[in-house]
């Protein structure tokens, strides 16, 4: 078939077909029957001290051949703080932390003796929430807060607290602001801890093979970290780790986190190097892998009669558990965007991570935007509501525009943020706003509307960079390899759109490499942060110029012209001016050979890379510097029924207006917001974790753990605006988590509107409404 | 009376051919699909029964392999995904867009595909009923509505 | 994943399983009756049941009758819920079914695992309880026919070694005007937070709940409250029905003793409307 654009054109993934015959392979349907299997002992209590292990029995059980403690190994884990082992060493510090992990001959073995193992725990005080936690004199999580390393060096745990970091935006003058209010509303929120819930549970094999490679077989976002982190710690060389991702269950951040794999490689290590398994079951996953912040936060918010806002202030306190992981980084993506999209001069925002003894965290999709885009849009639609104002009114006057400065004082332009505008009057359309927002229907239903608009960057680090690798097939074929892992979103299918049109080819004719290995992928940063088809995007185009050029080069030669009068096109070089000259990429890629046998050129291998550019670190008192190169903003809408006599509801609609810059593959790009949206329902509606009083976390199955089923969806409408940014492929913005940000804050202004109570907590259940508007006592039915 | 006493060598049918497992009581049927056939298009996504990623069909039922002995499944017709040879509903999938991940993917096709077998007029809230078997993290359930829509109405 | 090994049989005959069941136990393999095994299944996974040996009496042909004959519907213990469901003989029992875990465990979940079962919400016993049905059980003695009323407190009685065989439902009480309502959490596949079942018979409601409770009940003290004429108001008599709940109402993740109490008094109230419109 002959090039046609890509670009703006659904094309189905690469995998398509491999994902609906069961041919698709991701990391345990590998079958390995010589690998030994690793079960993981996790600990009962919350917050303890572990005064014994004893081993001795297990050690006796049928098909054991070892069993390791934190004394094992020791080491200390953790991206941003190194606080974590990886199996808990003298205390714990959460319900379901590896204490001690079997392996066996089998996975049945290794469940029988785990039961065995016989550990004597001495229990402390558990800190079971953020309020315990930051009280005086409560209890510390980590005594030696102070002596631990931070790899990054604007992190810093706070000694003889459970304070893991502070950070602050000071943005212009409070007390102008305040002045210049004519009313101030205050409000506290609250949003629980909850689970990614990939569908595929996080599993990681390693052996050690007799010349000291390290081969580890993961179910990862982050394959490069892995290696990276594994050689830090335990001191390998990097070269000898060779971390292998092929495709991946779901990801949405919970497989940033190195986990398992500390395990696995353990595990391998203490059996003589051979292939050992270890897979969580759903029930460890949830309890025992890292899951997603939870938050309280305060908002103090002055406008103007007018409602033109003024000023700002806000203080989040971040929930990370027990380990600190991402969670500093959530917490500075807070406060950097603390304001949501809008202009808001005078900002003063403290978002401070919080130890616990809960569940560690780690990245979740949106990256700690939903978290603050639920506090500013809920406490703006009670603004709108105290000036009389409607919600969409008081979203436009203060939208974001050119010439603003974000809370970090960095300069916005029509290319690196979008244009908010448009999508919030798109979203009103589109929702018959007009209609009004609430509705009191014929048999005595309430139909209402809740909006909410959004802002993400990126937050990465300030060297975060991609590399292509393109080399040819003899028949004129590309191969793509690049190492951000296809963990759902398309992308290794969106790069090939990118590619084939740079190249103007077919993209058929384009063979990509699916699986990563880091031996012979080149280094992506992290499949995180709506950030791959940007950064790879932009290393595919500089592959593609490359390999351009090179075929430009020989062209010249075999078609004897200036390598300028020369074009390319459906796999062939030709001349601009006569095109009928030409010479297929077949008889060029892997040299040219002359009548008579002689030849020239040689392989050809296109070359590319991205590197993020101009990022800063913030100035550690104001935050003010530059943390992403680009927004997305967008427009939500919730629309609920709501039963006023049960105290229940149900999804009507939910539409997404954003301004992506360019759609690359429309259908694709729909599908990853309209799932980002499910997510954000089930956020708003649903999920979250339960602890007893004794910090044990109650749901840690799908029976107790709630998603939302098939036909309990609203009907989605996905809308786009393309407003380019002039540094991305084709003008492409990052969107691949920005469907969940806005949405549990638009249904919580739907129910709010609809009940005429506040609801600044999440999830929103029927229990909740019916006590926050009851009392919650059955006699006063 | 059958009498299955330890780690056998069994018979079972599956995707029209009769295969010679090793299996013991205790093995549960997609711990076998995969360990001992290779057959890993079902998945593990929970071993509870709540996801519905393991499901195949079991004499035209869907069945949540996870939940079943081996050894219940013996003179049965079992179907995996991988027996499925260019049934619509796979068109209807990749057309539809009805995965992201695909990890719950074969799951939901076996389940539409009994469907559209089973009960071919089925209405929405017959769909609803069958398809809450399964979960997906990935999309919004609209695409896999659409795809299994398709095949009903025989647009694929 | 099952963590342990055990032993497999399949009976032809009631005789043959429950002479093995003697046989096993006094061999010390704690035998167990196997019927849909999705609870055994998810339970030995965590631990939480072990055998060493399961008898499966899915190849007993009187555990698999499914038939209307002589004015009394026979449902086998091995019948599945999907098949209740399908072949729909007593419209309240196919309602109940078909909101018991999910359609496709319904197909695998059988009549007598889902009353024998350990979980507590055991919805498959309100129909059978309000349309006063019997129950066959079978062990070494023999077979014993016993309205559900009387096996049923709490949990099921069994004896030592017994089985259940059939469910009997006389035929009168199929056609009875009838309402099922099953409230969750949130979620529409979820464990009950309140489930009733009731049925009109002469002018009496009779009515059974699962999520009320840690068990599933119907009680005549709260039935005779409803049915009490004399009081006009509607709400008055459900409330009085709720606070003479024989037993302490539940109180756990999935909802508040108080919100359940709250959300039984609508579904009552529903329920009693219904079959008011239906008169």
């Amino acid at each position: 078939m002959d090039y046609i654009s890509r670009i703006g054109v659904s094309t189905p993934r690469k995998e398509s077909w491999d994902k609906v015959t069961g041919a698709a392979k991701y990391n345990g349907d590998i079958v390995t029957p010589n690998a030994l299997h690793a079960k993981i002992l996790t600990s009962t209590h919350a917050h303890a001290l572990i005064k014994l292990i004893d081993i001795s029995e297990a050690l006796k059980s049928d098909g054991v051949q070892a069993i390791i403690t934190g004394d094992s190994f020791p080491a200390l884990s953790g991206p941003m703080i190194e606080d974590r082992p990886p199996i808990a060493k003298d205390k714990v510090r959460y319900f379901g932390e590896p204490v001690a992990v079997v392996v066996a001959n089998s996975e049945e073995e290794a469940m029988r003796a785990i039961k065995l193992i016989k550990v004597v725990y001495d229990p402390l005080p558990v800190v079971n929430s953020i309020s315990d936690s930051i009280k005086s004199g409560a209890t510390l999580i980590h005594e030696n807060l102070g002596e631990y390393h931070c790899p990054v060096e604007d992190v810093c745990p706070q000694p003889g607290s459970n304070i893991a970091d502070h950070m602050k935006i000071r943005k212009g003058d409070m007390n102008k602001g305040w002045t210049e209010s004519d009313i101030v509303i205050e409000s506290s929120f609250s949003l629980p801890q909850s689970d990614h819930l990939a569908m595929e549970t996080r599993n990681s094999k390693a052996e050690i093979l007799p010349n000291g490679n390290v081969i580890i077989h993961t179910s990862s976002q982050a394959p490069f970290s892995v290696k990276e982190e594994l050689s830090k710690i335990y001191n390998i060389s990097e070269g000898n780790i060779i971390v292998r991702v092929p495709l991946v269950g779901g990801g949405f951040g919970g497989k940033v986190a190195v986990d398992l794999e500390f395990i696995a490689y353990l595990a391998s290590k203490t059996v003589g190097g051979r292939l050992v398994k270890v897979a969580n079951s759903r029930e460890e996953d949830i309890a025992s892998s890292p899951s997603k912040i939870g938050v309280e936060a305060k908002l103090k918010i002055g406008a103007t009669k007018d409602g033109i806002i003024k000023a700002l202030e806000c203080t989040y306190y971040v929930g990370c558990g027990a380990y600190a992981d991402t969670g500093p980084r959530m917490a500075k993506a807070i406060a950097v965007n603390c304001t949501g999209p809008y202009n808001i001069e005078n900002v003063q925002c403290d978002a401070i991570t919080i130890y616990t003894n809960h569940t560690f965290v780690t990245s979740y999709r949106g990256f700690g935007h939903t978290a603050f885009t639920f506090c500013i849009e809920r406490i703006l639609d009670q603004l709108a509501a105290s000036l009389g104002i409607d919600p969409i009114e008081l979203r436009m006057k203060n939208a974001i525009a050119p010439g603003n400065l974000s809370p970090t004082q960095d300069k916005l332009t029509l290319s690196n943020t979008g244009n908010l505008v448009k999508c919030i009057l798109r979203l009103k359309e589109i929702m018959n706003w007009q209609e009004g927002s609430r509705i009191i229907t014929d048999n005595g239903m309430i139909r209402a509307k809740g909006m909410s608009c959004f802002w993400k960057t990126s937050t990465s680090p300030t060297n975060a960079s991609s590399g292509v690798i393109l080399t040819l097939n003899t028949d004129g074929s590309i191969n793509l390899n690049f190492g951000g892992v296809e963990i759902g979103p398309g992308m290794k299918t969106t790069i090939a759109q990118i590619l084939a049109e740079k190249m103007k080819m077919d993209i058929d004719k384009i063979h990509v490499v699916m699986d990563v290995d880091t031996q012979t992928t080149p280094k992506h940063w992290k499949t995180v942060a709506s950030m791959t088809t940007f950064m790879v995007g932009n290393a595919v185009i500089q592959a593609a110029e490359d390999l351009i050029q090179q075929l430009k080069n020989l062209g010249s030669i075999v078609l004897k012209c200036p390598p300028d009068d020369l074009d390319i096109k459906d796999q062939k070089v030709y001349l601009r001016d006569n095109p009928e000259i030409y010479a297929p990429f077949k008889d060029l890629v892997h040299g040219y050979q002359y009548p008579g046998g002689s030849s020239i050129g040689g392989q050809m291998i296109g070359r590319g890379s991205y590197i993020m550019k101009h990022l800063t670190s913030l100035d550690k008192e104001t935050g003010k510097g530059k943390v992403g190169v680009s927004w997305t903003v967008g427009a939500q809408a919730v629309e609920i029924e709501y039963d006023p006599r049960k105290y229940t509801y149900r999804l009507l609609n939910a539409a997404t207006v954003i301004d992506v810059g360019k759609v690359i593959n429309p259908k694709t790009a729909s599908g990853i917001i309209m799932g980002g949206m499910s997510m954000g329902i089930g956020l708003a509606t649903h999920e979250e974790f339960l602890y007893n009083d004794s910090g044990i976390l109650e749901n840690t199955s799908l029976r107790t753990y709630k998603l939302i089923h098939f036909g309990e969806q609203p009907k989605y409408i996905v809308d786009f605006i393309e407003t380019p940014q002039i540094d991305a492929p084709f003008g492409a913005r990052g969107m691949g988590e920005h469907g969940i940000l806005g949405i549990p804050a638009a249904f919580a202004n739907a129910i709010s509107l609809a009940t005429g109570f506040n609801f600044n907590k999440l999830p929103i259940s029927p229990e909740l409404i019916w006590k926050t508007m009851t009392g919650g006592r059955y006699d006063t039915f | 009376m059958l009498e299955v006493l330890g780690t056998t060598v069994l018979t079972l049918n599956v995707n029209g051919e009769d295969r010679k497992v090793v299996a013991k009581p205790s093995d549960t049927l997609l711990y076998t699909l995969r360990e001992e056939l290779g057959l890993t298009g079902a998945k593990p996504g929970c071993e509870n029964g709540d996801c519905g990623a393991c499901t195949v069909l079991i004499d035209d039922w869907p069945i949540k392999s996870c939940l079943m002995l081996t050894v219940e499944a013996i003179g049965k017709k079992i179907l995996t995904v991988e027996g499925l040879k260019n049934a619509p509903i796979q068109k209807a999938f990749v057309e539809n867009w009805g995965f992201q991940c695909g990890y719950c993917t074969s799951g939901f096709l076996m389940v539409c595909h009994a469907l559209a077998q089973i009960h071919p007029d089925a209405d929405d809230h017959v769909i609803e009923e069958w398809l809450q078997s399964n979960l997906c993290r990935c999309t919004g359930y609209e695409e896999i509505e659409n795809a299994v829509k398709a095949i009903l109405k025989k647009e694929v | 994943m099952i963590p342990f090994d055990f032993e497999y049989y399949k009976p032809t005959t009631i005789e043959e399983a429950v002479n093995l069941y003697n046989k096993l136990k006094s061999a010390g393999k704690k035998p167990i009756y196997y019927g849909g095994g999705t609870e055994f299944i998810s339970m030995a996974r965590m631990h939480n049941v072990y055998t060493e040996a399961v008898i499966d009496i899915k190849g007993i042909l009187e555990c698999n009758i499914h038939e209307l004959k002589n004015n009394e519907l026979t449902i086998g213990s091995a019948v599945t819920l999907t098949n209740i469901a399908e072949s729909n003989f007593f419209p309240l029992l196919s309602l109940t079914v078909k909101r018991i875990a999910d359609h496709t465990v319904q197909d695998k979940i059988t009549l007598g695992g889902n009353l024998a079962g350990t979980i507590i919400y055991r919805e498959a016993v309100l129909p059978l309880m309000v349309a006063d049905s019997e129950i066959v059980l079978a062990s070494i003695n023999g077979e014993r026919r016993v309205p559900i009323m009387d096996a049923f407190n709490k949990r099921i009685q069994l004896a030592d070694g017994e089985m259940i065989v059939q469910v009997i439902i006389k035929d009168n009480f199929i056609t009875l005007p009838n309402i099922h309502v099953k409230r969750t959490k949130n979620e529409k596949i979820d464990y009950p937070l309140i489930t009733i079942a009731a049925l009109k018979d002469n002018n009496k409601i009779k009515i059974a709940f699962s999520g009320m409770c840690d068990y599933p009940l119907r009680s005549y003290i709260m039935e005779d409250i409803l049915n009490d004429n004399t009081v006009s108001s509607m709400d008055k008599k459900i409330s009085n029905a709720i606070n003479n709940i024989p037993g302490k109402v539940l109180n756990d993740i999935s909802g508040s003793s108080e919100y359940r109490k709250f959300m039984l008094h609508t579904m009552i109230h529903e329920a009693l409307t219904n079959f008011e419109e239906v008169n």
